[in-house]
């Protein structure tokens, strides 16, 4: 645990060390306010709630979460850090959990940081507190999602550029896996059974009832799992990495 | 301490380290030689940890470094070739996530890190990002963070790569100063540096060890071995000279340097060592000739190296 700890401080001060965490905040809140008060129409609605915000938290992720994501492992691998890491005592599990929790810790503040919206919300009218925490939380396990399959990623590149670009296919596709567009890929060869679980893969249907503050076990469940099973993917291929 | 057997790793079906095996203990200084590509890096990086062999078996202090990687690797300090290290944070910071790390707590932690920046005189730069520093320094910290724990077996690859040679003798000099106790593996290109700090020498080329020895042991194959070089003040008598030495006994032949104004006579068999030595000095005071310099040599590992290798490269 206080390995965990050690590899989770260094990786996360490393963001502040140098200006790419600030530049990532503005853009992050300069983006999500465009959103929500002009494509959402925040104001236009006349509801007090934060359907407007949450609506594009999806879309904003699969662009900016990558961009965290990518230097994960990527950047060890071009500075030839990873050398040091690995041969340091600690188990290819500690290495990915301490350094997903510091990309995941910083995606919590960068999100913690529109708390201005909340404050809006509530000095316009009287919105369900409640759900709005749930659709946080809702948020932050997808980004999470996002981030566990961006660190797989880029533990097998030593390029940025590349993590970036595949991670963002590759979450565009689960964002989209209960639409058509996927969908249609599968249905005409696999059996019905494949095509169901690929639809139920969907970010944006798990994502949809957390953002209207339905917490579901399933969908917590589900975020959870596709955590698990990427980060465990990403020690894989840090241990295939070695034997290469 | 360190043991390893038929050790073999396989790039694109191509042997880069060829059932290489040895064993060595505490107090020696190993020094790991051979040309650029030779499997130098890649056996530091398999006794490390860092790369999988493709088959063989290496113990370090008992431990395997496969099965019980975790427990081999608290007792090895490795320095990485290029010594690499995290650009954005400054020394202090990255030397106390490697204490961290390596589990060392309170006054442990205190004293280790106090003593491994005075060992390496870190003091001035401890708060500058490692990016904005010379190459000299981040081969220090490098160094820094590799003996932070005070290992019992150190792996350095190319230490002293980068350094000018103030720095180059001062971490000869810790190299050494940390010799008695540990097993100390360095791989280096640089002759001289195998002199002044190894106690043994393996010469590798293609992944096999073509030279397994003591460096004054390799320095004796060379054809240089008891050879006098003789340096003289003017050339006016260079020929007449040269003629005279080269038709000494005890020497085997000569080879001249006229614009050194030197010349080199080999000694003839091996059985005394200053024969030669004695012959040309003899000569020179009764012939009264123009000497800068009368010396003599232990031979050339750089000799012995090209003469090793060279024949694995055909």
């Amino acid at each position: 645990m206080s390995m965990i700890r050690a590899l989770f401080r260094r990786e996360l001060a490393s963001y502040f060390a140098t200006p790419v965490a600030y530049v990532f905040i503005v853009i992050f809140l300069v983006l999500m306010g465009t959103f929500t008060f002009y494509l959402g129409g925040f104001y236009e609605r006349g509801q007090a709630d934060l359907a407007p915000f949450f609506d594009y938290h999806p879309w904003l992720y699969l662009f900016l979460v990558p961009a965290i994501s990518m230097r994960l492992w990527a950047e060890e691998r071009k500075t030839g850090s990873v050398e040091l890491l690995m041969t340091l005592p600690i188990t290819p599990w500690q290495a990915v959990l301490g350094k997903f929790l510091a990309a995941w810790a910083f995606a919590g503040i960068a999100l913690a940081l529109t708390f201005p919206i909340w404050i809006t919300v509530n000095y316009l009218g009287d919105p369900d507190n409640g759900a709005i925490l749930a659709a946080y939380l809702g948020s932050l396990l997808m980004a999470g999602g996002f981030l566990a399959i961006g660190s797989c990623i880029s533990a097998t590149t030593r390029n940025q550029v590349i993590a970036f670009v595949i991670t963002v296919v590759v979450c565009f596709g689960f964002l989209l896996s209960g639409f058509p567009l996927v969908l249609d890929l599968f249905s005409g060869w696999a059996p019905q059974a494949l095509v169901d679980g690929i639809a139920s893969l969907s970010f944006l249907t798990h994502f949809a009832s957390l953002s209207k503050g339905v917490i579901d076990l399933r969908d917590l469940l589900y975020f959870g799992l596709v955590i698990a099973a990427f980060l465990y993917a990403n020690t894989i291929v840090l241990q295939w990495k070695q034997a290469d | 301490m360190l043991k390893i057997e038929n050790l073999t790793k396989i790039y694109d079906q191509r042997a880069v380290v060829d059932d290489l095996g040895f064993a060595c203990g505490p107090g020696e200084v190993l020094g790991f030689l051979g040309p650029n590509g030779a499997g130098k890096s890649t056996t530091m990086k398999m006794i490390t940890g860092f790369v999988t062999p493709t088959s063989g078996r290496i113990s370090v202090a008992g431990h395997d470094v496969e099965s019980d990687a975790l427990a081999a690797r608290r007792v090895i300090g490795y320095l990485p070739e290029g010594a690499p290290s995290y650009p954005e944070m400054t020394p202090a910071s990255f030397l106390g996530f490697i204490a961290d790390v390596r589990g060392l707590t309170g006054e442990t932690r205190r004293r280790r890190l106090d003593a491994v920046i005075g060992q390496l005189h870190l003091e001035p730069v401890l708060e500058q990002s490692i990016d904005t520093l010379s190459k000299g320094f981040k081969r220090r910290v490098g160094l820094a963070q590799a003996i932070l724990h005070d290992p019992e077996v150190l792996i350095l690859d190319e230490p002293t790569d980068g350094l000018d040679p103030n720095q180059k003798h001062e971490v000869r000099e810790l190299i050494r100063s940390m010799s008695a106790d540990k097993l100390i593996v360095i791989s280096t290109h640089i002759l001289e540096e195998v002199e002044a700090v190894c106690s043994r020498a393996i010469i590798i080329a293609h992944g096999r060890i073509l030279a397994d020895d003591t460096p004054g042991a390799l320095a004796a194959r060379s054809r240089y071995h008891n050879a006098v070089r003789l340096t003289l003040s003017d050339d006016a008598r260079f020929d007449e000279i040269n003629s005279a030495v080269a038709g000494l006994d005890a020497v085997a032949g000569t080879e001249a340097d006229r614009a050194q104004k030197a010349i080199t006579a080999l000694a003839q068999g091996s059985g005394d060592a200053t024969a030669a030595w004695r012959a040309v000095s003899e000569l020179a005071a009764n012939g009264n000739w123009p000497v800068a310099s009368v010396q003599l040599e232990a031979g050339r590992l750089d000799e012995v190296f090209r003469q090793v290798t060279g024949g694995a490269a055909a």
